[in-house]
């Protein structure tokens, strides 16, 4: 396989972006990543999407995103791995560069989740849950972390207090990315008054409904140093994996195999093990679900992800920063584009150029994407090299 | 030629349900909603009273402050999104029943919380083209929200009733200017019992940027500013959006306090913001200057700027103050009796 370099990032400021439609979205970040590459080649295009089908009625992606940004008769494929699939999406480029079949490939992810009224929204997101053996009998996805919340408090004695670090943490970081839907400072009272959605999971815990797209360019390293235009930031490592789509087929609630798997599978490949990732860009759908996930990636012990959150050392300026970009619950989360996103925040961080929230002396960084309640994962390990 | 308001009246219904009674129901959060959308209670119309009943009691109110022969009254404009009748006028029951019939022209309007300031703008503008010597534009509703919806915590009841002249004036018309764009935020289809709504949608590119560019071209227009006015009133849909709408353009609280009626009223739709004005005149002082902003879904603001006279003081009290009719002679109901009041409960024919 040949070695694979990003050389262009591109996004816009997410939210509720109401004059904004989904080929608007992809196309505007691609546009951005290109200009940002300063490249006009795009050999093979990866469209990360959960569902354009049911947010906007609009399937068949691989068709309409070339033509709209203007690279009609490219290749182009959608992937979808629900919340996973901007992740799958970037993974999917990096094979088809390291392959040989393409030199440039770009991955965009997207969704426009707001055409649609909460209701559908939700019922939107919970497809991808198990329709037999959990949506069909009520449950939705803050349902579903909810249990896995409660239970974490019941075996290791997280607080309610804990799980509100996570958030005030993740806003005070997305206060400073000018990009984050909701940069709004957030203290432990606001979110723990906020209203509730499913005990102990309140509204502050949970990411929010969002317009968004995010969109990253890959060629092989040595193309890379013939552009010259950024610090040169390569892909080491990539782990995918699966588990059961429905939390109650897994042995035990609180571990999450395919991270676990996922995280081993690309520090393998990268050549390091945890100790060596300096920062990580992480799935945090839900304030549990960063602590579950920092501990599936063996961050910190099992049951320590909560007070290792509200001692600070998740903070930007924390012995491990998690979510230095406001992470999905200040940044915001368009399901399909978050993997993507966070691919962009991380090659922002390791060439420098993160502004009031860089990390200091960031090399090697990190990003968990995931899907469901932990069915799929994708990890990617990106360095800075000189 | 001078126009304005000669006369101004308001009917609400005595009863009310209070936000708890409904979140209850619903196993919805009280708290939030009151905190969130600053709502604490709503009007409920009795069994026998609708858009019909409640307009001719505000009309008569506003008659009364009037003092002119209704027989010189040339037009009779009803806007309202709950008009007793989908085939036949509301307009003509209210001229009947002021005793100005034949010799008039009636319409009804709907422009769902707009349809009371386009009677009123059409009744102005008549008045001032000279061809009438008065008109009367009104706004009431008696409106639906769904059960469980967000929207049955505020849908609301009630009337406000201005005589438009050129003589006699309470309130004399500066200037005005309207704002529309083909916006789909709220509707509801023929033979619908109640409406839908975009949610969110309903907010920043509806309500916000129809009500904020219509006060930004009005005040462009009369070379005003935010501190230049008395007061505002704008459509109110609960009591969070006037009030942050407000402070965002540069007006202040003391602005806006008097008007905003929501937290007590809740909803009126068509009567919404012109309850906000008339409770407004009746604590102004003569010479100030007032800007009235409403908001339709589908979707458009008509803004007016008044200035009160010297008449104003001397006509107030000739009929029921608006925070009187508010605060007197209140009956709470609970969700069941509420239901069967709004015909929420079916029975079988």
């Amino acid at each position: 396989m040949r070695d694979i370099a990003i050389i262009g990032i591109g996004m816009m400021k997410w939210g509720e972006l109401w004059e904004k439609s989904l080929r608007d979205l992809a196309v505007e970040a691609s546009l951005n990543c290109l200009a940002d590459a300063g490249v006009d080649r795009v050999d093979t295009i990866s469209i990360g999407c959960m569902s354009g089908g049911i947010f906007n009625g609009q399937e068949h992606l691989a068709s309409m995103i070339p033509d709209y940004l203007g690279f009609k008769h490219t290749p182009a494929m959608r992937v979808e791995s629900a919340c996973a699939s901007g992740g799958l999406a970037v993974r999917t480029a990096f094979l088809e560069v390291a392959s040989g079949m393409a030199d440039y490939a770009l991955a965009v992810g997207v969704e426009k989740m707001t055409d649609v009224g909460g209701g559908e929204a939700t019922y939107g997101l919970a497809t991808a849950s198990d329709q037999d053996y959990e949506a069909f009998h009520g449950i939705n996805f803050p349902g579903l972390y909810a249990l896995m919340a409660r239970a974490h408090m019941t075996r290791y004695g997280t607080t309610r207090e804990q799980l509100a670090d996570v958030a005030v943490k993740n806003h005070r970081n997305g206060n400073l990315n000018p990009l984050a839907q909701f940069p709004s400072l957030m203290t432990r009272e606001q979110v723990m008054s906020s209203v509730m959605v499913a005990d102990p999971i309140r509204l502050m815990d949970c990411s929010p409904i969002t317009d968004g797209a995010a969109a990253v360019l890959l060629t092989t390293v040595e193309e890379a140093r013939k552009i010259k235009k950024h610090p040169i930031v390569v892909i080491s490592g990539i782990g995918l994996a699966t588990d059961t789509i429905a939390l109650c087929q897994r042995k035990d609630i609180l571990k999450l195999p395919a991270i676990e798997l996922a995280g081993q599978r690309a520090l393998k490949m990268a050549g390091k093990t945890i100790r060596d990732i300096n920062f990580a860009e992480v799935h945090d759908c839900f304030t549990i679900a960063e602590i579950m996930v920092m501990e599936a990636l063996g961050i910190v012990e099992p049951g320590q992800g909560g007070p290792a959150t509200s001692a600070g050392h998740t903070a930007l300026n924390g012995k491990f920063p998690i979510n230095p970009s406001g992470g999905l619950k200040s940044k915001g989360h368009p399901v399909g584009a978050t993997g993507v996103a966070q691919i962009y925040e991380v090659v922002s961080q390791l060439r420098g150029t993160s502004g009031k929230r860089q990390i200091a002396d960031a090399k090697v960084g990190m990003t968990q994407n995931m899907g469901g309640s932990g069915g799929s994962c994708v990890i990617h390990i990106l360095e800075a090299k000189s | 030629m001078d126009v304005g308001i000669v006369g101004y009246g308001t009917q609400i219904p005595r009863y009310r349900i209070k936000v708890e009674e409904i979140a209850k129901v619903w196993g919805a959060d009280a708290p939030s909603y009151k905190r969130g959308l600053n709502l604490n209670e709503k009007s409920v119309p009795a069994p026998d009273e609708d858009v019909a009943t409640l307009t001719v009691n505000a009309a008569r109110n506003a008659l009364l402050r009037a003092g002119i022969n209704p027989m010189e009254i040339g037009a009779v404009y009803v806007g309202s999104e709950s008009h007793p009748y989908a085939v036949k006028p509301t307009g003509t029951i209210l001229a009947e029943a002021l005793g100005i019939c034949p010799h008039v022209h009636t319409a009804d309007f709907e422009f769902a919380c707009k349809a009371g300031t386009e009677a009123m703008f059409v009744a102005l503008h008549l008045v001032k083209s000279g061809v009438m010597k008065y008109a009367i534009g009104a706004g009431s509703d008696t409106s639906q929200g769904a059960p469980g919806d967000a929207l049955e915590y505020s849908a609301s009841a009630g009337s406000a009733a201005f005589v438009m002249g050129a003589d006699n004036l309470v309130a004399e018309l500066v200037d005005t200017h309207c704002f529309m764009t083909d916006t789909p935020d709220f509707w509801r289809r023929e033979q619908a019992h109640y409406p839908e709504h975009g949610g969110r949608f309903t907010g920043e590119p509806a309500y916000w940027k129809h009500v904020s560019g219509a006060v930004n071209a009005m005040l462009k227009k009369a070379n005003m500013k935010p501190e230049d006015f008395n007061y505002i009133i704008f459509h109110q849909p609960n009591g969070k959006f006037p009030a942050q709408t407000a402070l965002k353009l540069g007006f202040k609280e003391p602005q806006f306090r008097h008007g905003l009626l929501t937290p007590v009223l809740g909803n009126t739709y068509s009567a919404s913001s012109p309850l906000g004005l008339a409770a407004t005149l009746d604590i102004a002082k003569p010479g100030e200057l007032i800007l009235l902003v409403s908001y339709g879904s589908g979707a458009g603001s008509d803004a007016f700027i008044f200035r009160t006279t010297d008449r104003l003081l001397k006509v107030r009290d000739l009929a029921p103050l608006v925070r009187k009719q508010l605060d007197e002679h209140k009956v709470y109901l609970e969700y069941g009796t509420y239901a069967k009041f709004r015909r929420k409960i079916l029975k079988p024919e």
